[in-house]
């Protein structure tokens, strides 16, 4: 079996490129087939591993990629139990996803460009997720950055989209010029980028808190961070959104945005070396799941909320990983993509069975009309808020938990966290009551079809059940202590969800108070202002940075080099000029110079001459 | 070998005679010609042993080169009719015959007018550029560099486009200055070579032993590296290429980008560096810091522009600062870096502008504020844009990554200041290509403009690239095994 | 009769020609202030010639009274074309030689 796994990232690969060399012969049947069966295959071929899988990890070796002076990287894949749940997820989901897409993207204009690029980036996810060196696994990470601003400015007719597809490049490569810089740092250190050596070599090497520790981790971090959207690199995605909802669910909520996670999780012997850095992680983590909730409770846009919502749960898992929990992280970055990749699937289906209206002031009452995706998004949001015995739950109470015990700030985090449950409860339902509730604003012109239910029904059962999976990965990390925390702990955590969930009751469709006084007091509307330009970052950046380099263009844009050349130039002119004005024609001067010159001369070999 | 350049030469007589008896014949023998000194490379070198290629080329052993000829030529200085082939000379030769096939493809409908004579510029053009690229003598070298002045500089000045005088002027000047500051500085080297040993040589084998009076052999340096910098061209000597490559026919774009910038890299790396290793050295900051600085500003200006093959042309000019850095870092990574630069930027380079030339073909225009959506009339061109500016960009998988990533890996292991400067590069990149993108083919367009769409003979040209660029970013361990033994050979510490 | 007077003499009649060719506007006075020159430098060779007893001094003569001639007939020569086409003598209304 070890020998098949490049097939796994290969048949959507192969699909892919099938797609792009022959758009113009293949019907969108086949498209079809060839797009969502493609993911399929290679989601079996990863069940088969699993099935099959001994609990050592395999490792298989394509060929030499680049092999230079010390550098000596392949394209070789290394799967252990991390990578077999991120695998499962990526072509679990995405598959899931890719069925779906068949039925939401159907008549448009480019279906098969689409599914190209819905099966280039599963193949480029998987790609970094089984990479065993950290040079393929970068490959992998511009892969799904590249597709991702390829899905995201897909309906690229709009400049607007462009503008958010380009943002999300440009903002996510600050983070990987950040993270290359990581990796050139190891490289200089141990000269090998191997991830398993280099957690060897990294351990043999350094001593806990070694400053190029702190330093190579922050790096890295830089990457991580731009990729999944967290604080200060957030910006991009909520404008990712501009995608069609279906790449939302894929790349913005389920996959790649966790690869941060991921990234930190694979390299977690180098970041245990580094305790600042990893503190670091935990305090970016909660800094941005409460900004985020903030966000998401003044947003109108479905989508932006559901966004707004992935980075605050991304913060939730970089808050785990900070606090040393590890494989809770990873337990909540799978239980979120089944439910996040829901609730986006629920809204996608809103937002087509509703002719594209993405403003939640605009529906209403769509409970009876659109039964099954009112079920799926109520299940979405329960897993979300985390209420008891969702998959949700399970995952972000060992998280929270976690945080409380971790020494040092631990409390503090621990409360920061339980803040960004009692909001995600508050925003979760809100969204709830105001969409499927109350009077309803716009008709459903149609139903959504077998394709797109199925996933829908199948998302649910993975959120409400997720909880109970266990995931396969205690060799990979090193053990975590089995605390038992005090009753009361456990109390809030179940409590906290419970209340968010009456407030938004209370405020939303019981309507036992009016929120809109409060909202247009003064204050309130200060707050609300700033919460919904996102704490204003966006503006900050943009005049800390857009604003900056767009004088520049300006000022350099006469090439002011060329002007040095310019001035040569001139001087070159200038001579001239002198020159053939003396050149006036008349003889008489012409005469007057040369006796002036020979004078000159003779006195010169006359001082020469000794006179 | 010199067969090769007799072929080229040859032909280009031919392509301008054939107009004669008909107006479409040049272009038939171009590709003729050209067709056949690619075939006679691969023939020449399929025959080698195969051991051949791992030997390290030693400059007391000639039989160590691939194929080694020296004729006399004139023996009272010295100066001999020297070439020789290792698998540096050998990886851009081939590359230059390629990208002239690729630019004969994008002239193919494009010069309506005197093709003879400008098929006969390109051939002899491209017999420069392979003499560059083969001369081991350094009156021979400087010999070459000049032919394949003249014939560009007529390409533009007579094929261009509307301010065609001007910028071919510019370029002359600019190239011919430097030119002159190379020439000045081979003659210091032999006329000292001759005050310490007896004798003239202009043989770089000869010369490479030797060395020269510190300060001397700084200034001496200083020449050969303002000339080949001027070339290839780094900040702040780049000006002239913008100018150059507006104008420039397309094909003439393609040949300037794709190979005669790579003669300014390949002249640093085989002459200004190891004939000076000490001075090199000393002034490899002062390199560094300029490669960095035109990897920023041709970003900055990229960015700026409106027209889409100046905006090409600052790309040049930001990605050859990584070719600069990679050279002056002088370790083993980061100089195979630069030479992966110098063919993937050729490829994807001469691709942009060959889509910069249907553009302008098609519609009149280079102003980017006059296209926009382009991707509903032309997907096929469309794609093909995507896929070059994301090479451009450097994306893994294609060959720019490769060479931008070792260039910084081998960078940071010398000047890690240098390398994060060069890092901002790789997010200013990512913003003047796709900018250019979203300008000129995305964004509202209008469906009944009429922009045919790629016919049979660009889309193959185009795939042939697409090809090649992916072959070197997901397997370009060939690349870098042939041009290792030449990198050995150079880099201080190597065995001879 | 010294060395010294003679070339004294030449001097003064090189001098005095330089002022004529600078100074006057007339073409024809400018052809004679040359040949004053010319014979200025001509005496000279042969006062020197005679000083240190060679012929070479009388030789030179007999070659710049050729040239002068030669240079007279060409110069008269180009005096009418200039009469002919300005119809004026004053070297400063043809002043076609300009760069």
């Amino acid at each position: 079996m070890t020998d098949l796994l490049w097939l796994i990232p290969a048949l959507p690969l192969a699909s892919a490129t099938l797609l792009i060399l022959g758009s113009q012969w293949l019907g969108p049947r086949w498209v079809a087939t060839l797009g969502v069966g493609s993911v399929g295959a290679a989601g079996l071929c990863v069940l088969f591993t699993t099935l099959q899988w001994q609990g050592a990890p395999l490792q298989q070796t394509l060929w030499t990629w680049i092999q230079v002076g010390e550098l000596s990287a392949g394209v070789s894949f290394y799967v252990d139990g991390l990578t077999l749940v991120m695998m499962s997820v990526i072509t679990g989901v995405g598959f899931l996803i890719h069925l779906y897409s068949a039925e939401f993207m159907a008549g448009d204009t480019s279906y098969a460009r689409y599914f190209a690029y819905l099966n280039l980036f599963v193949a480029a996810m998987l790609t970094l997720v089984m990479a065993d060196n950290l040079l393929l696994l970068f490959f992998g990470w511009e892969g799904v950055g590249a597709c991702s601003y390829l899905l995201v400015g897909f309906w690229h007719f709009d400049a607007a989209n462009g503008a958010a597809a380009r943002k999300a490049f440009v903002v996510t490569r600050v983070g990987d010029a950040a993270m290359a810089l990581g990796l050139f740092l190891l490289f200089r250190e141990f000269g090998t980028l191997d991830i398993q050596a280099l957690s060897a070599a990294a351990n043999a090497r350094w001593e806990v808190g070694n400053p190029t520790a702190v330093l190579a981790t922050a790096l890295l971090l830089g990457g991580a961070v731009g990729k999944s959207a967290q604080l200060p690199l957030h910006t991009w995605l909520p404008d990712a959104m501009a995608g069609p909802t279906p790449v939302s669910a894929l790349i913005h909520a389920a996959t790649m945005v966790t690869a941060g996670v991921y990234l930190v999780a694979r390299t977690h012997e180098l970041f245990l070396l580094a305790p600042p850095t990893l503190t670091a992680v935990a305090v970016i983590g909660l800094f941005t799941l409460l900004l985020a909730a903030f966000t998401a409770l003044c947003q109108h846009d479905i989508k932006r909320i559901l966004a707004w919502s992935t980075i605050s749960q991304i913060g939730y898992m970089f808050l785990g990983l900070g606090v040393g929990a590890w494989s809770a992280s990873i337990f909540h970055l799978m239980t979120h993509a089944f439910f996040k990749a829901l609730l986006f699937l629920a809204a996608g289906a809103v937002i087509h069975c509703l002719h594209h209206e993405h403003d939640i002031r605009n529906m209403g009452g769509l409970r009876s009309r659109l039964p099954v995706v009112f079920l799926s998004f109520l299940i979405g949001a329960a897993a979300l808020s985390a209420l008891p015995l969702t998959s949700g739950f399970f995952s972000k109470d060992l998280i929270v938990l976690a945080a409380f015990e971790a020494p040092g700030i631990g409390p503090w985090l621990w409360a920061g966290a339980v803040l960004g449950a009692f909001l995600t409860a508050l925003y979760s339902f809100r969204l709830v009551f105001v969409v499927f509730f109350g009077r309803a604003n716009t008709l459903p012109d149609r139903q959504p079809g077998p394709a797109m239910a199925t996933p829908l029904s199948v998302l649910c059962v993975f959120s409400l059940a997720g909880g109970w999976l266990g995931i396969p990965v205690a060799n990979v990390f090193p053990a975590e202590g089995e605390g038992h925390p005090a009753l009361w702990v456990e109390a809030v955590s179940i409590g906290i969800p419970l209340l968010g969930l009456a407030l938004a009751y209370a405020l939303f469709l019981g309507r036992r108070w009016d929120a809109s006084g409060l909202v247009e007091s003064p204050l309130g509307q200060a707050f609300y202002r700033f919460w919904h330009a996102g704490w204003r970052v966006d503006g900050l950046y943009d005049r800390l940075w857009v604003k900056p380099f767009l004088v520049l263009t300006v000022l350099l844009k006469s090439e002011p080099v060329d002007r040095l050349y310019g001035a040569v130039v001139a001087l070159c002119q200038l001579c001239y000029e002198g020159l053939s004005r003396s050149q006036s024609g008349r003889l008489r001067q012409y005469a007057t110079v040369m006796a002036a010159g020979v004078i000159v001369l003779l006195g010169v070999v006359w001082r020469a001459a000794g006179g | 070998m010199i067969y090769l350049l007799l072929i080229l030469l040859l032909g280009g007589g031919l392509a301008w005679a054939s107009e004669r008896w008909n107006p479409q014949a040049p272009r038939w023998v171009a590709l003729g010609v050209v067709g056949f000194a690619l075939l006679y490379l691969t023939v020449a070198v399929a025959r080698l042993p195969v051991e051949q290629f791992s030997l390290l080329p030693a400059a007391s052993q000639p039989d160590t080169w691939l194929a080694h000829t020296r004729i006399d030529w004139m023996p009272r200085f010295g100066i001999h009719f020297e070439l020789a082939l290792d698998g540096l000379s050998l990886t851009l030769v081939a590359l230059t015959l390629l990208l002239g096939l690729i630019a004969l493809s994008a002239s193919w409908a494009e010069i309506e007018q005197r093709t003879g004579f400008f098929q006969a510029n390109l051939l002899w053009s491209l017999t420069g550029v392979v003499g560059v690229f083969m001369a081991l003598d350094l009156f021979l070298f400087f010999v070459f560099y000049e032919v394949m002045l003249v014939p560009m500089y007529l390409l533009i000045a007579i094929w261009g486009h509307e301010a065609r005088s001007y910028a071919s002027m510019k370029f002359f000047i600019f190239t011919q200055a430097s030119g002159l500051l190379m020439l000045v500085s081979i003659v210091v080297l032999a006329y000292q070579h001759a005050l310490q040993t007896g004798s003239f040589s202009f043989s770089y084998f000869d010369l490479l032993d030797h060395r020269l009076d510190p300060a001397l052999a700084f200034w001496v340096m200083l020449g050969f590296f303002l000339a080949f910098t001027v070339k290839l061209p780094g900040f702040p000597f780049h000006t002239w290429l913008p100018d150059a490559h507006t104008q420039a026919p397309t094909a003439g774009s393609v040949l300037l980008a794709g190979i005669l910038l790579k003669t300014g890299a390949y002249g640093l790396l085989r002459f200004a560096i190891p004939l000076f290793p000490e001075a090199a050295a000393e002034f490899a900051p002062v390199a560094m810091a300029l490669g960095a600085a035109g990897i920023i500003y041709g970003a900055v200006l990229a960015f700026a522009q409106s027209d889409f093959k100046r905006l090409v042309a600052y790309s040049s000019v930001s990605h050859m600062g990584f070719i600069l850095l990679g050279l002056y870092a002088w370790n083993s990574l980061a100089v195979q870096g630069a030479i992966v630069q110098m063919v993937a930027h050729g490829l994807s380079t001469a691709a942009l502008f060959m889509i910069a030339g249907s553009l302008q073909q098609r519609m009149h225009t280079r102003d980017m504020g006059r296209m926009g959506g382009l991707w509903l009339n032309a997907p096929r061109m469309g794609a093909c844009a995507l896929f070059f500016t994301m090479a451009s960009l450097g994306l893994p998988g294609l060959g720019n990554f490769v060479a931008e990533f070792l260039v910084l890996l081998g960078l940071f292991q010398v000047a890690p200041r240098m390398a994060v400067i060069a890092a901002v590069g790789l997010v200013t990149g990512a913003v003047y290509s796709l900018i250019m993108l979203q300008r000129s083919f995305q964004g509202p367009g209008d469906p009944e403009r009429a922009v045919p769409d790629y016919g049979r003979r660009e889309l193959a040209t185009m795939l042939l690239m697409v090809a090649l660029l992916i072959w070197l970013g997901v397997n370009p361990q060939p690349l870098l095994e042939l041009t290792q033994p030449t990198v050995d050979s150079l880099l201080p510490g190597a065995t001879p | 009769m010294p060395l010294e007077h003679v070339l004294g003499l030449a001097s003064l009649l090189f001098a005095l020609g330089l002022t004529g060719l600078m100074v006057r506007r007339n073409i024809l006075f400018v052809l004679m202030s040359l040949e004053v020159m010319l014979n200025s430098a001509a005496l000279a060779f042969v006062a020197a010639g005679a000083h240190w007893g060679q012929p070479d001094g009388q030789v030179v003569f007999m070659l710049v009274l050729t040239v002068a001639a030669a240079e007279v007939s060409v110069g008269l020569g180009l005096v009418l074309q200039i009469q002919r086409r300005f119809h004026t003598l004053d070297i400063d209304d043809a002043t076609r030689l300009r760069g």
